[in-house]
């Protein structure tokens, strides 16, 4: 049987840990006070290939392993990790922590509750261990149906990578968790080509699956057609409108809506220090009645879902928004501590290398009872958006923005042209107050999310069911209605 | 950590360093390897954030990583590990030997030849230990005055992100079986402060301003970055949108970096011989106005952008990538330089693993001779842009459309601030609309540009 996939007791095998070492470490962290300590241990394997010019340009793998250990005092956090994981250089990481803390020892390691076992990603054979040659088959397979797809399509990069991300949190509260976390990941991107003019298009997912999910319904010629089809769609688009008009947005990755709009305004760090737009807000009206929106880390096999969070603790499906009342925020150990709130289980972290802290998992809004067609039928003047690269927001002053990458105009109550990405802008804390109009179809995001946030990346998902937003601000070139604007 | 033990443990490393990187070569030419490479990389970092006077996180540590890069003819594949002991550098050799059997011939890979190897000779200013002499305690104080100066600046001042302190040090050698060894250490230093204002109706509004130089005597003061950071905070409060126009728009220095960093997108090897750009097959022709000039310049002694070599082992140079509007080189490494039939422009940039991408040097914006001042005087109605929300720009096409946040300009000066607007047009017809371009060029990063005006682009707002 291969070690790998072994998720309990990796750690212990790997490297002769013991709990006893664990127990050294902890106190050795907490030998100049402090309230709380962790250690986070982290083996990180990854493969990646790159298909270009229709051959097999790059092939990389990988190895990333270290330590992680974290002192809290007040509101203070000490950090310090290791890349070797020998006995000494944990402990000097832990000492270096440990000057976070200026008081005598008071908290005392006294055991540790190991974390009921969920299982949201049970994958037998973990894509990093399976043969390198079906890999090469998947972007191989994508690169030829791209290319066959429409003689326009000029270039095609197919990309492929996974990883399996093996962890032990283990702190001075008793937590011990254990998690081994699958990734895989396929991309297609094309240019298509005539004389006079270029577009490009692409296409991708995934999720905490096995390779085998690339060979069922998201195998290559979908995510291939998929990424072919806006390439060349895009060789048409014209000028976008600019202005504020009615927006409908698609369901599925538009959901990068609520992911900058009201995602990031709810990490509780940013509530608890009053820097965000949504402090205070708890219990007021923040979106129509319409609006439902939760962020879930317990979907089996999403790229966004976790067992537990980087800090040990389950994940959960918190509800942020209720019929458009604010619920509550996404917590971690020290907010939830701080503020007397829940742990929500959001704590997480891109690396042993980074201090972890309240972050999204799979972000989406419930779906409503409007039909998608009466939706678009209501819209007299505006923008339909199906497609989106990515997004940004600033939490102060509640402004957000998202790019849309496929889009047509709405007139008359029917889709017509499709128009060039332009970006959407808006004000976080009231958009949602604009959504008049809630579908019946909610889709997740395809898996291909990665949330920014203080310099450090991690995997989400987003979803929402098609809706209308009565206004937000277009980023396009074109006069929106005539005798427009000033010159 | 005394200076004393400070050298002793560097030398060690440097031993280590230089040994494995030559040991891993070594290893992948007995593996059957027909050429390989290896890149080790050693650093520390320290951060302090200080909030509201106190401290709030405290982060000390140091990291050791190599990758590997393997040819069996014209195949390839790379492997990197952060596993140090003997079993671990042989596992990530082995690898890489297995993998290359599944790439693909390309006959444009392989590593440079022989004769286009070495390094700038002298000291190019990149290293100061003193950014790590500073006691722990000033260091934390260093960021504690940032956020002071900026908290005491106004009283609309209320709260903050708060002012912190980084430093770090790094430590690279790469090697290769043409026997070429190279090896810089690099230094750096930062101080900033994020201050949060608010006025009476509860709006928020946040800036930031920075200080970064690699060693400690060239950092401003923290008190000044506090100072600046919170006159940036105060000048956006009460923003309000504005309506959809056309009009001339101002980007200041730290945003018109983003118009060359397009141009880079734009012109280096990968989006050209891809033609995944529409500056493709432009080379020699006007792709911007006649005051354009842009430098790309690897060399400058203690640049951000500096280096001995490149990615590749290569000497960097400077080279002129726009003369008077007129695209004059492309930005290169090897491998899109023989797909191009073109030389190496030295720009190949080497993360741990992968194929060697193409990176910056120190690349720049010539500046002219108006104040920024002068500039915006010249304007009668129009946007002076401080901040860009979001990416949404695509370089086949030229579509530029970015959501933007800044201060209105009417009758030649700064008026009311603005925000929940979006700026868009045409790259295409951007690089040509950069009408004027100021004098104050000023170097916080590897890439860097004046004060510009460009014209021809449309305001979207209500």
């Amino acid at each position: 049987m291969d070690k790998h996939n072994d998720k309990a007791r990796f750690f212990f095998e790997h490297y002769g840990l013991t709990e006893h070492d664990l127990e050294r470490y902890l106190a050795a962290a907490l030998s100049a006070g402090g309230d709380y300590a962790d250690l986070y241990f982290e083996y990180l394997s990854s493969t990646s290939l790159m298909v270009d010019e229709s051959m097999v340009k790059s092939a990389s793998q990988g190895i990333s392993a270290g330590c992680g250990v974290r002192v809290v005092s007040g509101e203070r956090t000490g950090y310090a990790y290791t890349d070797d994981l020998s006995s000494d250089r944990i402990l000097h990481a832990a000492r270096t922590a440990a000057l976070i803390a200026s008081a005598p020892a008071k908290t005392t390691v006294t055991g540790f509750q190991k974390s009921a076992a969920r299982s949201l990603y049970p994958v037998t054979l973990p894509s990093v261990d399976a043969e390198i040659s079906a890999k090469v088959e998947l972007v191989m397979r994508a690169d030829k149906a791209a290319r066959a797809y429409d003689p326009r399509i000029k270039e095609v990069r197919a990309s492929y990578s996974d990883e399996l991300r093996n962890i032990l949190v283990v702190a001075s509260d008793g937590t011990f968790a254990e998690d081994s976390q699958p990734l895989a990941r396929m991309n297609v991107s094309c240019i298509a080509k005539t004389e006079n003019n270029s577009a490009r298009g692409t296409s991708g997912g995934g999720g905490r699956v096995a390779l085998d999910f690339f060979f069922g319904d998201k195998n290559p010629e979908f995510f291939a057609k998929e990424s072919a089809r806006q390439a060349i769609l895009q060789l048409d688009a014209r000028e976008a409108p600019a202005g504020d008009m009615e927006v409908v947005l698609g369901p599925g990755w538009p959901g990068v809506l609520l992911h900058e709009a009201v995602g990031h305004g709810l990490e509780a760090d940013f509530n608890r220090k009053k820097t965000s737009a949504f402090a205070g807000l708890i219990g007021k009206r923040v979106a129509s009645e319409k609006c439902t929106v939760v962020d879930n880390g317990t979907m089996p096999w999403r790229r966004g879902s976790l067992n537990v969070d980087d800090e040990g603790e389950p994940t959960q499906e918190t509800v942020l928004i209720e019929k458009g009342i604010l619920k509550g925020y996404l917590s971690d150990k020290l907010s939830s501590r701080l503020m007397g709130i829940a742990d929500t289980g959001n704590g997480r972290r891109e690396s042993y290398e980074h201090i972890p802290m309240p972050r999204m998992t799979n972000t989406y809004m419930l779906a409503g009872q409007d039909n998608p067609e009466d939706i678009i039928r209501s819209v007299k003047h505006g923008v339909y958006a199906v497609n989106f690269g990515g997004g940004q927001v600033d939490i102060t002053n509640g402004k957000f923005v998202f790019s849309a990458s496929e889009a047509y105009m709405i007139e008359d109550g029917k889709i017509t042209a499709p128009i060039k990405g332009a970006t959407l802008i808006g004000n976080g804390p009231d958009v949602l107050t604009r959504v008049s109009m809630v579908g019946n179809d909610l889709k997740l995001d395809e898996g291909v999310g990665t949330c920014g946030k203080d310099g450090q990346a991690v995997p989400v998902g987003v979803g929402i069911p098609t809706l209308k937003v009565d206004r937000l601000t277009v980023g396009g070139t074109a006069r929106k209605d005539p005798g427009g604007f000033m010159q | 950590m005394t200076p004393t033990e400070l050298e002793t443990r560097n030398s060690k490393l440097e031993t280590d360093l230089r040994e494995v990187a030559q040991d891993i070569v070594a290893r992948a030419m007995a593996g059957g390897a027909t050429a390989a490479e290896c890149v080790v990389r050693e650093g520390d970092e320290f951060s302090t954030l200080v909030r509201l006077g106190q401290v709030e996180t405290l982060k000390e540590s140091g990291s050791k990583s190599v990758g590997a890069r393997v040819f069996f003819g014209q195949r390839a594949a790379s492997t990197y590990s952060s596993d140090f002991s003997r079993e671990g550098l042989d596992r990530m050799v082995k690898s890489a030997l297995e993998l290359a059997k599944i790439t693909s011939e390309d006959p444009f890979g392989g590593i440079p030849s022989a004769d286009q190897l070495g390094q700038l000779a002298g000291d190019l200013d990149l290293y100061h230990e003193d950014v790590y002499s500073l006691p722990g305690a000033d260091r934390i104080d260093y960021a504690r005055r940032a956020e002071k100066a900026a908290l005491d600046t106004d009283p609309r001042i209320k709260n903050s992100d708060g002012g912190s302190f980084d430093a770090a040090t790094g430590h690279k050698v790469l090697a290769n079986s043409h026997g070429f060894v190279g090896e810089f250490k690099r230094s750096y230093c930062s101080v900033a402060a994020v201050p949060i204002a608010q006025t009476d109706d509860g709006a928020m509004q946040r800036d930031y301003w920075f200080s970064v130089a690699r060693t400690l005597k060239k950092l401003d003061a923290p008190e000044q970055v506090g100072r600046i950071a919170a006159e940036r905070t105060l000048r956006r409060l009460g923003a309000k949108k504005a309506k959809t126009a056309k009009v001339p728009i101002v980007f200041d220095p730290m945003v018109s970096t983003s118009i060359l960093e397009h141009i880079f997108e734009g012109i280096n090897g990968d989006s050209v011989y891809r033609g995944a750009s529409f500056l493709a097959g432009k080379l020699g022709q006007k792709i911007a106005g006649d005051n354009v000039n842009i430098i790309d310049d690897g060399t400058i002694p203690g640049g951000f952008g500096t280096s001995p070599f490149d990615g590749e082992g290569i000497p960097t140079r400077r080279t002129v990538v726009i003369e008077n509007g007129v695209l004059n080189s492309y930005l290169l490494n090897t491998y899109t330089a023989k797909k191009l039939g073109m030389q190496t422009t030295a720009n190949a940039a080497r993360g741990l693993a992968g194929t060697p991408g193409i990176g910056p040097g120190n690349y720049f914006l010539q500046p002219g001779t108006k104040s920024p001042k002068d500039l915006i005087a010249g304007i009668k109605e129009g946007l002076y842009v401080t901040e860009f929300l979001g990416q949404g720009v695509n370089l086949v096409t030229g579509d530029y459309s970015r959501g933007a946040s800044g201060l209105w300009i009417s009758g030649g000066e700064l008026t009311y601030p603005v925000e929940e607007i979006t700026v868009a047009g045409n790259l295409k017809d951007l690089f040509f609309n950069i009408s004027e371009i100021a004098s104050d060029l000023e170097f916080r990063g590897s890439v860097a540009a004046p004060t510009i005006r460009i014209d021809g682009l449309t305001v979207g707002g209500e």
